[in-house]
């Protein structure tokens, strides 16, 4: 009797912007059938038995230190039931430069495992089999040489390169934008990029040879639409620099994976992955021609984590990567990487390390989730968020081709642009307490990092050993044979028409250095120059 | 609170390069009143050092997401002290580990913030630390 004289709740909406109805009915719903999983337009999944057919791949972004460390380290997580390996390199590696390079002298193996040359390749991945694990690299600007170095560990070892699976990022665009490990202008990265393309599709037909990350630009502070939207975008740029080479859509298209962050807003998680599904087959289908069905599916990875984690109170991480794991799985991840509680300040140490892994198999074995494809298809709300997921990233993709194109957009520092407006915004709110971080901005507790675990601590002498090392590889290797594939890397640098990977490939057989081969590619190519901040 | 006519550097030092927490610092000082210049990703201590003594500022703020802030703040302060500039204060934000502050300031850093500090608090630390 009193129901008409209670207040409306106050508007609410999910962190992209998109209104929260306090209840969602089925008119609401603009085709309320989403269509079957395996299925055009795959809103419900790429797959149709879902992780029934196979269950998605553990894989923890790990490495730090030396290789032996980093090896010793792999072999505790897939001695502890980890499925695929996920090499994390140091800055200096990332960026093109040798050990001994002055200007890194700060970050060998910090953030991390160095990995200069072949030789360290091989012991990072000394005793794994090669044919029978899957290992993802997060490298960049240096991508083409690290896979080359990956074929040549193969070689080495005996491995069929076409047994390898796997993933390298090879995704520069998001580096102008978000990460920052450029090295190369856009347009020779852009080559580099189809080179290692069209040489994995011969060579190692079952590794992926680009992952096209939205995860940096979300965790540098875009909203989950805008995250999906700028990667699509940049997904597309790829595409068509294939097709400008006069390379079939369907003969690569199926090798293309993405890669993003889930943060906690459970179900707008959720949607932003199914309505990226639909959206990315519906553009392969359409605007693309593409015949074969596997052209059309969105494979991707996640990573749980990142800037939704918090310094103060850190255990309370736990049950956010916890949270975000069953987004990940409710919206069909084929591989997810959660994060350790630790991670918002160090290296996990291993104890925190194997607690995060441990998060999803709990997730995987005991919850039900991944029992059922979909589970949450059909629920008024999610098909309502998707629906509206759907419009917001293609509206973000609009504005970039409004805009001219990706590429424009990232040299003239436009979505950069974008992105510091989102994350001044976010903290503006965050600062306000519009929006609640349980820790920071409530619940806090006066005494400082209660809950702090176990402290990680890199061994202080790395930097000198690896050097050694280095040095020892340089006296060692045969430096005529070295030069001679050096100086072929650097005439073919000038031809457009001639693929580096097999001259990468071979200077990595030669044991030339990262550094060495970097070098040899920016005298011809130069460097990216940073845009200037706009705001 | 004002920070009007102070001039500030905010620096990415070494190779990390996760910028927007370094981008925000400066518009917010901007928005404060302070004369602020970004230097941009990848500055060598002794370039950051060069420009800071140049620009005469007040201040430098480092940027540091990569776990290498001991050796960064420590190389930056070297090149200060070679070039007679000592006097200008170098405080640091990204993410530090929050054991490492108390050594950080014992340094010589004149303050730590991470990205968890309100940016009000950030701004009056400044502040104080400037007056």
């Amino acid at each position: 009797m009193t129901t008409e004289t209670k207040p409306e709740p106050a508007p609410a909406f999910t962190p992209s912007g998109i209104e929260v109805p306090v209840l969602v009915t089925p008119e609401m719903l603009g085709n309320p059938d989403p269509g079957l999983p395996g299925q055009m337009p795959y809103t419900r999944g790429i797959f149709a038995n879902g992780f029934r057919g196979r269950r998605w791949t553990m894989r923890q972004y790990s490495g730090f230190g030396s290789a032996e460390e980093s090896n010793e380290r792999y072999r505790f997580l897939l001695d502890q039931g980890q499925t695929g390996l996920s090499v994390a390199l140091d800055l200096p590696t990332q960026c093109g430069y040798d050990p001994v390079d002055i200007v890194a002298s700060a970050e060998v193996g910090k953030v991390g495992v160095s990995l200069s040359n072949l030789a360290e390749m091989e012991v990072l991945l000394d005793g794994i089999d090669l044919g029978a694990i899957s290992t993802s690299f997060t490298i960049n600007s240096t991508a083409a040489i690290i896979f080359a170095m990956y074929l040549a560990a193969a070689d080495n070892a005996g491995v069929p390169r076409a047994s390898l699976s796997g993933t390298i990022q090879n995704d520069i665009l998001k580096e102008y934008v978000a990460r920052g490990t450029w090295i190369f202008p856009v347009k020779p990265s852009m080559r580099l990029i189809a080179d290692s393309i069209v040489y994995a599709n011969q060579e190692s037909p079952r590794f992926n040879p680009i992952s096209i990350a939205g995860a940096h630009v979300r965790d540098a502070g875009c909203t989950a639409a805008e995250e999906i939207g700028y990667t699509l975008a940049n997904g597309l740029a790829y595409v068509n620099e294939l097709l400008a080479r006069g390379v079939d859509i369907d003969s690569f298209a199926r090798r293309l994976s993405f890669f993003f962050y889930v943060h906690m807003d459970l179900f707008e998680e959720v949607a932003k992955f199914r309505a990226a599904r639909r959206i990315w087959a519906r553009l392969l289908q359409e605007r693309y021609d593409a015949k074969d069905p596997r052209s059309l599916l969105f494979r991707f990875g996640v990573v749980c984590g990142g800037s939704s984690l918090t310094a103060a109170q850190p255990l309370n991480n736990v049950v956010r990567v916890g949270t975000e794991t069953m987004a990940a799985v409710l919206g069909g991840a084929q591989s997810i990487f959660t994060s350790a509680y630790d991670e918002a300040f160090q290296i996990p140490t291993e104890q925190s390390a194997e607690l995060a892994l441990r998060t999803q198999q709990i997730i995987s074995h005991e919850s039900g989730i991944a029992d059922t494809v979909d589970p949450l298809g059909g629920s008024y709300y999610v098909e309502y968020l998707t629906d509206r997921m759907e419009d917001k990233i293609l509206r973000v993709m609009q504005e970039i081709d409004d805009y001219g194109g990706v590429v424009k957009a990232i040299e003239e520092g436009y979505i950069q642009m974008r992105i510091v407006e989102r994350a001044r915004e976010r903290k503006r709110q965050v600062d306000a307490g519009q929006r609640i971080v349980v820790g920071v901005n409530r619940y806090q507790r006066d005494e400082e990092h209660a809950g702090f675990g176990e402290v990680f601590r890199q061994d202080p002498d790395n930097r000198r050993r690896i050097i050694a090392k280095y040095e020892a590889i340089r006296d060692r290797r045969d430096n005529v044979r070295t030069e001679k594939a050096l100086k072929a890397l650097a005439s073919a640098a000038i031809h457009d028409d001639v693929n580096l990977m097999p001259l990468l490939v071979e200077c990595c057989h030669a044991y030339a250095t990262v550094g060495e081969m970097v070098g040899e590619l920016k005298r011809h190519w130069g460097e990216f120059q940073e845009p200037p901040l706009r705001a | 609170m004002s920070l009007k006519g102070k001039r500030i550097l905010i620096a990415k030092p070494g190779l990390d390069g996760h910028d927007v927490g370094a981008k925000i610092i400066t518009l917010a000082l901007r928005d404060a009143g302070a004369d602020v210049i970004y230097t941009g990703l990848r500055k060598s201590p002794d370039y950051i050092a060069r420009v800071a003594a140049d620009e005469d500022v007040d201040a430098v703020g480092l940027s540091i997401l990569s776990g290498s802030h001991h050796t960064l703040l420590a190389q930056t302060l070297d090149e200060l002290a070679k070039l007679g500039a000592a006097n200008i204060g170098v405080f640091i934000g990204g993410t530090i580990a929050p054991q490492d502050t108390q050594a950080l300031l014992e340094m010589g850093a004149l303050g730590v913030f991470t990205s968890e500090m309100s940016l009000n608090d950030t701004l009056s630390a400044l502040e104080a630390a400037l007056s």
